[in-house]
């Protein structure tokens, strides 16, 4: 039979039909967690052995295209022994599901796949130990595999076995600690290529993303927004919106919105509100003067967080040459492509809303203060949903269609706009970095002194061998909203660090592949930054002469206990000063890989994501408003960027599995701006990368 | 209002509506098909392709009434009795999907490509499939897969 991905609704149908043997409330469960995520406590919060033979896992992880479910079930399967045809996945449901926190920071690999694997490892055990009182043997003369346990020629399935009483009773006590799993040379499931278990209703256009759930009687929402940022509302007239046949309209506040039968209705009715509004609004920075903007607030919001080691000043001092730079990060968009999405529903003082977030548990939290009902009445279910990279962890709206909904009377869909995705989602924040380093007189980093402005702290420590270092980072007033992006800060402090590497690998004359490698103690780093140099041909390469206008760079970084490393070609319009990438070969590990397909898509989509800041996405804004806030003129990648691209992966399996769905992002604009200097003798000092003319 | 007729996935609609609506939002609204999606309303992502009369268009922009007495074929309609189109099962077997919400609209499109370039170069490839977003950013896999839906294997039509 194809591999079944269990949708929620075909979930409860079976629990409705009694299949499910474990019968207890898991929502309860659900509501005990912590901010962190606490898991699950008991086997029964976590595992569900079904009559059919069906074992169906429940995790508070969301899928958003990284893997998550397919990962987690390969978890399962492997620690119970168990076809993964069996496993079916319940995930991002706070009525269901037990918190694992929000899905951020590489975390569902190294926190809740070992949860998984520990609770799947403990209920093997429960059903070994029953196996072994049915037969009456001791359990080590047992054998598990296929989904049931074996004496000779006789066998128990699991759902035969999860019947008995002294089970039930296991199920609902704490989990025993120090559950041992299985080791990753003994894998049979984990750390084999396996292709994603709910691709095929995505091919067929059968699942229903947050933004096609239907509910009945259900109504189309839009709110207006202000003209621009920082605007307050004057005033508004509803009553033309509330003179068309269907329309539900609403002020709050200044929460203005509408809803009606149909989208196309709800954007007449919006018009008329919209014709009605007056607005005052106040000035705002433009991008022109942001980065003098970042500089002249800088800690005003808070104190900076430093490092030290060595002394900076005494390196300096000691340095036989000193170079300085200043580096200058635009704000990116996510612009994931399915924009903010909601329904809400209102059942007897009870809310339930479907939504696309990386995290259910803080969205439900929301929800219940906005509308001042406990969390126990809220819940907040996330449906594989159409992207976030680090930019849907908020609630915005959900709240609108909970808003509407209880107005309406009736279940609301609130789908944003892309132009309302560009300018009201929040933002990747734009960094200003100052950096400023000294060589001796072996050519070694004496000292190291680095500041990042506003864009935050994440691998803002230089992985190589510095005596003297010191990193700060000075909060900064944004013009923007800003929140998490794929890896946080760690791409602008890469770029920074890892271009800066290369002027000083030409201060002291050397190959910066060699420069690299002279500064690393680290081997999981040198390890990639060799595969990556290696099937790139970097030492060849390096040394050939290039054609005009093209030339080669490399970087390399580590985050989130993952290593990369990057090498790439450029080439470079001579009119113009446009560069495009034409060769990429990035080297990666993450510990032992749990599902190398998965990850080969993870990097490679991480790379061409990468691309997109590296060359041309930079938001602009004036007087309150983005000016490129649409595809036409933010120019994300697409096909014809795809450059020749191979991706190296080592094994580690004698290491932690680590999350790798950020890190691969790190090495990609420093390794363009490097090759990007090779080709034209230009350093680059921004991202995205420009090129004088020339 | 105005009575639009036309034909979806082989069977014969009719839909009493504005006429500009938009035919997205007809089909995603009015007659269940959510296979089709809404990334951008201006023509730049491809994500609500469908095809009308063999040609992909921007579902987005393209007002029901445009749609008056023609044939369109939605990513829902492109299975038959359960088995894949080859192009969907070239999707699947390349594993060229990851959040999936640009999936639809992409298959479409190669559908499309498949039928003017049965086997299309890279830049074929590149050019024909330029004007669909993926912001997983999975060209790789995806360019992958129209090669393989490309190949002959006797098992088409």
């Amino acid at each position: 039979m194809p591999t079944r991905s269990l949708s929620r609704r075909d979930f409860f149908e079976m629990a409705g039909a009694g299949l499910l043997i474990v019968a207890a409330d898991p929502a309860a469960e659900a509501q005990r967690g912590g901010r962190g995520g606490a898991g699950s406590g008991t086997l029964e919060a976590r595992l569900h052995i079904g009559e059919d033979g069906f074992i169906t896992i429940l995790s508070g992880k969301i899928e958003e295209g990284q893997g998550a479910l397919t990962e987690l079930a390969m978890a399962a399967a492997e620690e119970l022994r168990a076809p993964l045809e069996r496993i079916q996945m319940v995930m991002g449901d706070t009525g269901r599901t037990p918190n694992d926190g929000g899905t951020a920071g590489s975390g569902t690999t190294p926190r809740t796949v070992p949860q998984v694997r520990r609770a799947a490892a403990a209920a093997r055990g429960l059903l070994l130990g029953a196996a072994a009182r049915q037969f009456g043997v001791d359990a080590a003369s047992l054998e598990v595999r296929g989904g049931a346990v074996r004496y000779a020629d006789r066998m128990y399935g699991y759902a035969d076995l999860a019947r008995s009483p002294e089970l039930a009773a296991a199920y609902q006590s704490a989990l025993p600690e120090g559950t041992a799993v299985t080791a990753a040379k003994d894998w049979q499931v984990l750390g084999k290529p396996q292709r994603r278990l709910d691709t095929r209703d995505l091919v067929t256009g059968a699942h229903r993303f947050p933004s096609d759930i239907v509910r009945p009687g259900m109504l189309y929402g839009r709110v207006l927004r202000p003209p621009s940022y920082g605007a307050t509302l004057d005033s508004v007239d509803l009553a033309p919106a509330r003179k068309m046949p269907g329309v539900t309209a609403v002020r709050d506040g200044s929460f203005v919105a509408c809803a009606a039968p149909t989208a196309f209705a709800a954007r007449k009715a919006l018009e008329a509100i919209s014709a009605t509004a007056r607005w005052k609004t106040v000035e705002q920075p433009s991008s022109d003067i942001l980065f003098e903007f970042l500089l002249q607030h800088a800690s005003q919001p808070g104190r900076p967080q430093a490092q030290d080691r060595g002394s900076v000043e005494k390196g300096m001092a000691a340095a036989r040459r000193r170079l300085k730079a200043t580096y200058r990060v635009a704000y990116a968009q996510h612009a994931p492509m399915e924009p903010r999405a909601a329904v809400a529903e209102w059942q007897d003082g009870r809310l339930t809303v479907w939504t696309g977030t990386s995290n259910a548990g803080s969205v439900r939290q929301s929800l219940a203060e906005a509308c001042g009902v406990p969390a126990e009445r809220v819940r907040v279910i996330v449906p594989h949903f159409g992207g976030g990279f680090g930019g849907k962890h908020t609630a915005e709206a959900a709240l609108e269609a909970a808003r509407l909904a209880r107005e309406a009377g009736r279940p609301v869909a609130v789908h944003w706009t892309r132009a309302e995705e560009f300018m009201w989602a929040y933002f990747r924040p734009a960094a200003l970095i100052e950096v400023e380093a000294g060589l001796d007189a072996d050519n070694a980093i004496s000292a190291w002194d680095f500041t990042n402005y506003d864009s935050g702290a994440s691998a803002i420590d230089p992985p190589y061998r510095i005596p003297n270092a010191r990193t700060r980072f000075v909060p900064s007033v944004s013009p923007l909203r800003t929140g998490s992006y794929r890896v946080l800060a760690a791409t602008a402090n890469n770029f920074a660090r890892e271009a800066f590497t290369d002027e000083l690998a030409e201060a002291a004359g050397q190959d910066p592949l060699e420069f690299r490698l002279s500064h690393l103690d680290n081997g999981r780093i040198r390890n990639v930054l060799e595969a990556a140099a290696e099937r790139f041909g970097w030492r060849e390469r390096h040394n050939r002469k290039r054609p005009s206008g093209t030339g080669i760079g490399l970087a390399c970084g580590t985050e989130k206990n993952s290593v990369v490393a990057a090498c790439c070609e450029v080439q470079v319009d001579p009119k113009t000063g446009t560069p495009r990438v034409i060769d990429f070969v990035q080297a990666f590990e993450c510990g032992a890989i749990l599902n190398p397909a998965n990850l080969r898509s993870q990097v490679e989509g991480a790379i061409m994501m990468g691309l997109g800041p590296a060359l041309r996405e930079e938001i602009l804004f004036k007087d309150g408003r983005l000016t490129n806030a649409d595809f036409a003129s933010y120019a994300v990648p697409r096909f014809r960027d795809l450059p020749k691209l191979d991706v190296v992966l080592l094994d580690r399996q004698d290491l932690e599995p680590a999350g790798a769905g950020e890190t691969p992002i790190i090495a990609i604009a420093p390794a363009v701006a490097n090759a990007v200097f090779d080709a034209t003798g230009q350093r680059v000092y921004a991202m995205p990368i420009r090129v004088a003319r020339r | 209002m105005a009575s639009i007729r036309f034909t979806v996935n082989g069977i014969a609609s009719n839909v009493d509506t504005e006429p500009e609506r938009p035919l997205l939002e007809v089909l995603r609204e009015d007659l269940g098909l959510t296979g089709t999606k809404y990334g951008c309303g201006e023509g730049q992502c491809g994500a609500c392709t469908v095809l009308l009369d063999g040609q992909p268009v921007f579902s987005c922009l393209t007002p029901v009434q445009a749609a008056q007495g023609r044939q369109i074929v939605t990513i829902e309609g492109l299975a038959r009795d359960g088995a894949l189109h080859p192009v969907q099962q070239a999707f699947l077997d390349e594993g060229a999907v990851q959040c999936g919400y640009c999936t639809p609209g992409m298959i479409l499109q190669t559908v499309a490509l498949l039928q003017a370039h049965p086997r299309p170069t890279g830049a074929q490839i590149a050019d024909g499939l330029n004007g669909n977003l993926c912001r997983c950013a999975d060209y790789q896999r995806i360019q992958a897969a129209v090669r393989r839906a490309a190949e002959p294997t006797g098992k088409r039509g």
